[in-house]
């Protein structure tokens, strides 16, 4: 089971703040990410990129994406 | 990803983006607009709440097509790569508040983050002394954000929410076009129009408004902002937005070098004084506003471009700010602050650590 984040609605740097709140919390595993702008989508994939984490996936949900970001 | 990478949000499309703007910021200046100021947000909404009778401060009214074009850029970019997105309802009270004390802050100053560059650019050392206050307002806006500082959820809307400012923008351009500057009259119509000072230095229309809308769309892709590349610098240490920032800083100090507009000193700087403290109180205010805002505001026209109505508030909160801020005797001049400037900066950083200490989620 991967956790989920929700950062829908939020703005800049929330998505980011979320995010790094988990990987900090998760050595390892799978995030998920629910954004609702290209923004986020791309600030949210940047900052798990450089925490060594890698973008699994990017999938469009609704009004919005699902990004997935794991690290074995 | 199944998707186009959007080369503008990368490394090279940042530094480009942010060279384009130092480049026409520059030649803008050399066109006609006002000295290290080919283009300010906070400068140029000033303008048009002068412009629309707002304030009446007679050295400052002009339409400023380049900011009509940004929010307009923003839009055609938005939707030509399926972003336009309409949102609001993010505490837009809130907004509005953090824009008009954003303005009175950059007017104690004179002058929004990309001016404070573009001043460092062609010269102006007391632009040091405002850039510093920028970092300082921004980190501590970003210590409120480490606190749980958070203005909550905005919603999916109508699309036409989005629609208002653009459209707006929209009906601005049509009201310059009904009633043109005309050569001596200070009035055209419903508009008002400078004869001297700055508001009266101003590129060819049709030239700012293309520039307008082109740094408008490239600004859009890239998500250019100057606020954002201080707070990720200290929140994260991510230097994507910040290479942005320097390549606007270096292109427009380049562009000032050859066509002669680089001219180093502190006194006698155009639109610009030389009262270290209140040059760097002015930007700790509108640097903090920016901050708990969430973009600079410049971001805050590309956003409201795309269908963000929560930055079309904070836009609108910019424009009312100026009217106060000429009409309360708080903005700067060359001479020095305004009678009033001083207590404005108090007390908006006062109503600035009062949105930041109480509206946080933990």
């Amino acid at each position: 089971m991967s956790t989920i984040v929700d950062a829908r609605g939020l703005s800049c740097p929330q998505p980011v703040l979320m995010t790094l709140d988990e990987i900090k919390k998760a050595s390892q595993g799978e995030i998920e990410i629910r954004v609702d702008t290209d923004t986020s989508k791309e600030n949210v994939s940047r900052a798990a990129e450089s925490k060594g984490w890698a973008v699994k996936d990017v999938k469009e949900e609704g009004e919005g994406y699902r990004v997935t970001v794991s690290r074995d | 990803m199944g998707q186009v990478k959007n080369f503008f949000a990368s490394r090279w499309g940042m530094i480009g983006v942010g060279a384009f703007i130092g480049v026409f910021a520059a030649l803008l200046q050399k066109l006609g607009n006002p000295g290290n100021m080919g283009i300010c947000v906070a400068c140029f909404e000033r303008d048009m709440a002068g412009a629309v009778g707002l304030h009446r401060a007679a050295v400052v009214q002009y339409m400023r097509p380049e900011i009509i074009g940004f929010v307009l850029g923003s839009l055609i970019a938005a939707y030509l790569f399926k972003e336009f997105r309409a949102r609001a309802g993010s505490a837009p009270i809130v907004r509005f508040i953090l824009g008009a004390f954003a303005m009175i802050g950059a007017l104690v100053f004179l002058g929004c983050p990309w001016r404070a560059l573009l001043r460092l650019a062609g010269g102006d050392g007391n632009a040091l002394f405002g850039i510093a206050g920028l970092i300082v307002g921004i980190w501590i806006g970003t210590l409120f954000l480490k606190g749980g500082y958070n203005l909550g959820r905005s919603e999916k809307t109508h699309t036409s929410v989005g629609w208002l400012l653009p459209l707006t923008m929209l009906g601005f351009l049509i009201l310059m076009l009904i009633f043109p500057q005309i050569k001596g009259e200070p009035k055209s119509g419903i508009l008002f129009y400078s004869l001297k000072g700055p508001g009266a230095m101003h590129a060819p229309l049709v030239i700012s408004l293309l520039v307008g809308l082109a740094v408008g769309f490239v600004a859009q892709r890239s998500r250019f902002c100057t606020m954002g590349a201080f707070r990720d610098l200290i929140l994260f240490r991510q230097v994507h937005l910040f290479q942005g920032l320097l390549a606007l800083a270096v292109a427009a100090f380049l562009t000032n070098l050859i066509v002669g507009q680089f001219h180093p000193g502190f006194v006698k700087q155009p639109v610009a004084h030389t009262m270290e403290t209140w040059n760097f109180l002015g930007m700790v205010l509108a640097g903090l506003a920016f901050a708990l805002a969430g973009g600079c505001p410049g971001r805050q026209l590309f956003l409201a471009g795309e269908g963000d109505g929560d930055a079309a508030v904070f836009v609108f909160g910019m424009i009312v700010g100026a009217g106060f801020a000429h009409n309360f005797a708080l903005a700067s001049s060359p001479k020095g602050v305004g009678p009033h400037g001083i207590a404005a900066t108090i007390i908006g950083l006062l109503v600035c650590l009062f949105i930041g200490f109480t509206m946080r989620k933990q």
